[in-house]
């Protein structure tokens, strides 16, 4: 996902270039319902939430400084209306508190103990994907496991392997859009590519 | 190091987040381990294949509904 012609395409959207913010959507909508979808969990509210970023984002333009990537602007304002939604969707469920508690920060291993010997070495190690067909490692099939895998994180590992591996933003930017550690945000990200590697593993070996 | 520890190291390794003492026995062990190599492969290749999903297409309904709200949006400028 490139990054580059950013202050052109912000004059072009002030401007009311249709096509400049036709292809802002194409670029990042698919990433922003992922993300509203670790806040909300509903398909129909993770839209709302969405459409209602677009507009905060078309309202706010004349104030955006530029002191940040449109696209950074952008993913924080999502993270905003998805808050306050979540927030007010738990005051009608209160439930829905107990939605995103999981055990993303724990240290637990990643990689099932029985795959290791005593000695800590593996006993039954990974196999190499490099000589299987790249067709087959990146095609559709491929991706329909990945996209599963993801859908079944927890909401804090999701957010995070989303906006690194889908938006493309670097660990700094993470960090700061999300307000976590770069620690947390590293054992979040070990987590959860953990995970859809096995996922992987499981469907590739 | 053992492969149980060098794997829970991973992405510290990948994010260049390792001591360089870290890093020198992580590599270390890497350069004779196959099959911590194939794992550190792996993830290389998991990143890839996630960032695959955002090339999804927007729903052309979605697209359209946004459209439309940026030239209602233009329209009172």
């Amino acid at each position: 996902m490139g990054d580059a012609p950013f202050d052109s395409e912000l004059e072009a959207l002030r401007a009311g270039d249709e096509a400049a913010f036709q292809s802002l959507i194409q670029r990042y909508h698919g990433p922003m319902f992922r993300l509203a979808m670790t806040y909300v969990g509903d398909r129909g509210v993770a839209e709302d939430v969405v459409q209602e970023a677009w507009l905060t984002c078309l309202r706010s333009l004349d104030r955006f400084e530029g002191r940040s990537s449109l696209k950074t602007w952008l993913f924080g304002i999502l993270v905003n209306v998805a808050r306050s939604r979540r927030r007010k969707e738990s005051r009608i469920l209160p439930f829905a508190s107990i939605f995103r508690r999981d055990d993303s920060d724990s240290r637990r291993p990643t990689v099932d103990r029985s795959r290791f010997g005593s000695d800590g070495m593996w006993r039954n190690g990974p196999q190499s994907w490099d000589n299987l067909p790249e067709s087959k490692v990146l095609g559709d099939e491929t991706l329909q496991h990945v996209r599963s895998a993801i859908d079944t994180l927890p909401p804090k590992q999701r957010e995070v392997i989303l906006l690194r591996d889908v938006a493309g933003f670097d660990a700094g930017e993470v960090s700061s859009l999300l307000g976590i550690s770069a620690a947390n945000e590293r054992v979040r990200l070990h987590r959860a590519r953990a995970t859809v590697r096995q996922k992987l593993e499981e469907y590739l070996r | 190091m053992t492969c149980r520890q060098v794997v829970e190291l991973m992405t510290d390794y990948l994010e260049g987040s390792l001591s360089v003492l870290e890093r020198a026995r992580f590599e270390e062990h890497i350069a004779g381990c196959d099959g911590c190599r194939a794992y550190v492969a792996q993830l290389r290749t998991t990143r890839k294949v996630v960032g695959r999903l955002a090339d999804e297409p927007v729903p052309a309904a979605v697209e359209r509904e946004l459209l439309e709200a940026f030239r209602s949006w233009r329209s009172l400028k």
